[in-house]
């Protein structure tokens, strides 16, 4: 229990800055950006293939340089070029692919075999005092001060404009600002949080795989709508903070699936997929049967004028 | 101040649907003046106001504000310069954003006000909360609440505010009051034309309303297809009725004006 626990926080820590990067590009800028599947891959293969290199604590920053600039290619796409938003995503994601096979040597994986005591999970456990809960007090520093620097940044005037234009677009033009501009600077961030998670579970696996990131954007959605059911959406702070739940809740219902098998894991991902489309589609759902409520009352004490008639 | 030479606006060229919204029309505006814009549907009257505040670029002619040609300015930047208000009062507010950042974000307009990474600090608040108190409806009280939760009339009035944070060289106002109720509309009006007065802003103003159309402001403007058909300021104006208005728009085009809204308000 205590290692399934543990695990939880760890994974839930560490996939959080994907959903983190979702709550910037879905929920501030009202935007679906689909390159968060190679944008993960990215940082995961840099981070992996520089800390190979002997460069972990370098690997980092390198890898949400790299996450940043997928990030910017899509917003290049869809806000100067006319590409739509999801499409933008799908392209991008789609020329990563090729990116992240290139950053692994033109291999679909790389792992830290050879170089097995060098990580910045290595350089935590040397600090001593922190003993087995090392990689979590690791995992969970890195999502905090990010989190703690994204709530800090959305307060500043760049952040203001920046969750204006996914509140009203034409406001933001009338308030001198550039929306072309907002927009980019989002996406760059949204996808460098998101190379930053990959980077962080590369070393913390040792390996990537091509495949490493599939689904990811839906599995961040889940978590940012479990922490948001928890939590509520009213405030940035409630909205940092919700992230970082709902994916410690999705890793722990995953672990818990893991060991206890009541499900098959492979069907995680249909079940996830499932809650995501109900929980999303959840307003209309809601929409639609209280008109048929009200449909069935009408017609159960009114009749109205004329309706015998058409009998 | 605003000088429209000529311009003219084609929408959807080549086409079924193709409709000349302005044709070669030209207007100037002495710093100061307060002009109301009045006319039948489709004369172009929001398109005037949407060719001068840069939603689209005029297909010829030219305009200059403040002496400064910004035909081929974009729409963010002429907005530093002009504030703007629309009929729906959802329009020009944010409305997950709190009152105090979305005076925060029309700040941006003022030049140094634009370092990017800089918070609100106590100065602009207290900057906030003294101009909120001259719309006399107690938002000075309520910076921290979301602007989804302001009625209309005061979304609107926020709006206002907001518009003429730093001062404008013009301020475009595209039947602002249209969608409030009477009492509101009055009062938000009222507000508009002190503020106006107070900061000597140089204005257009669309309406509906032919006794507003006379009685607001220092000149008329009124518009059919495209062009500006009638223009009277000062003693001319003075003397006007609601009827000569509609006389002089049937001497001017040949036909009776058809605006429903513009007939059917009192």
């Amino acid at each position: 229990m205590l290692l399934i626990t543990q695990t939880a926080l760890e994974l839930g820590f560490q996939y959080a800055l994907v959903a983190m990067a979702l709550f910037l590009s879905y929920r501030i800028l009202d935007i679906a950006d689909l390159t968060t599947d190679g944008a993960f891959v990215l940082g995961a293969a840099v981070s992996v293939t520089l800390t190979g290199l002997g460069h972990p604590l370098l690997a980092i920053p390198a890898a949400m340089v790299a996450g940043g600039c997928a990030g910017f290619v899509t917003a290049v796409l869809q806000t100067r070029l006319g590409v739509p938003s999801i499409l933008a995503g799908i392209v991008t994601n789609f020329g990563l692919y090729t990116v992240n096979l290139m950053v692994m040597g033109w291999r679909s994986n790389a792992s830290l075999i050879i170089n097995r005591d060098v990580s910045i999970f290595n350089l935590a456990s040397q600090l001593g005092f922190l003993g087995q809960w090392s990689n979590l007090a690791l995992s969970a520093a890195i999502t905090v001060v990010a989190g703690a620097v994204l709530f800090l940044f959305l307060g500043t005037r760049l952040g203001l404009s920046i969750r204006a234009t996914g509140d009203n677009r034409d406001m933001v033009r009338a308030s001198s600002v550039n929306p072309t501009i907002t927009i980019t600077v989002g996406l760059c961030i949204s996808n460098a949080l998101t190379a930053l998670s990959g980077a962080v579970v590369g070393q913390a696996q040792r390996s990537v795989d091509i495949n490493l990131g599939t689904g990811i954007v839906v599995i961040g959605l889940a978590c940012l709508i479990i922490g948001e059911s928890m939590l509520g959406r009213r405030t940035i702070l409630k909205g940092v903070i919700a992230v970082m739940v709902g994916s410690i809740i999705y890793r722990f219902i995953y672990a818990v699936v893991l060991f206890t098998k009541v499900v098959p894991v492979d069907c995680l991902k249909l079940i996830t997929a499932a809650l995501v489309a109900l929980a999303i589609a959840f307003p209309t759902i809601k929409g639609w049967g209280q008109f048929q409520l009200r449909k069935l009352n009408w017609h159960k004490h009114i009749q109205p004028a004329g309706g015998k008639e058409n009998r | 101040m605003l000088y429209l030479n000529h311009i003219s606006k084609t929408f959807n060229p080549g086409t079924v649907n193709q409709r000349a919204a302005l044709s070669k029309l030209s207007l100037h505006l002495k710093p100061e003046d307060f002009a109301t814009v009045i006319g039948s549907n489709g004369a172009g009257k929001s398109t005037m106001l949407n060719a001068v505040a840069g939603s689209f670029y005029v297909d010829t002619g030219s305009i200059v504000l403040d002496g400064q040609d910004i035909t081929f300015q974009p729409e963010h930047k002429r907005s530093q310069v002009i504030g703007r208000l629309f009929q729906d009062p959802l329009k020009g507010t944010a409305p997950n954003m709190t009152i105090e950042e979305n005076l925060a974000l029309a700040f941006l307009r003022s030049a140094n006000k634009k370092a990017p990474f800089s918070r609100i600090n106590k100065r602009d608040k207290e900057f906030f909360a003294q101009r909120l108190k001259l719309l006399d409806m107690g938002l000075e009280d309520r910076m921290g609440h979301p602007v989804g939760l302001l009625s209309g009339g005061q979304r609107q009035a926020l709006t206002l505010l907001m518009a003429t944070l730093v001062t404008p060289k013009l301020l475009l106002l595209d039947e602002h009051t249209a969608a409030l109720d009477p009492v509101t509309a009055a009062k938000v009006l009222k507000l508009t034309q002190d503020i106006v007065a107070q900061y000597k802003i140089t204005c257009l103003m669309v309406t509906h309303n032919m006794n507003q159309a006379l009685m607001v402001g220092n000149r008329t403007l009124m518009m059919a297809d495209g062009k500006i058909v009638l223009d009277v300021a000062g003693q001319e104006r003075a003397g006007l009725t609601v009827n000569d208005l509609l006389n002089s728009f049937k001497a001017g085009t040949g036909r009776d004006l058809d605006n429903d809204r513009i007939l059917l308000s009192e």
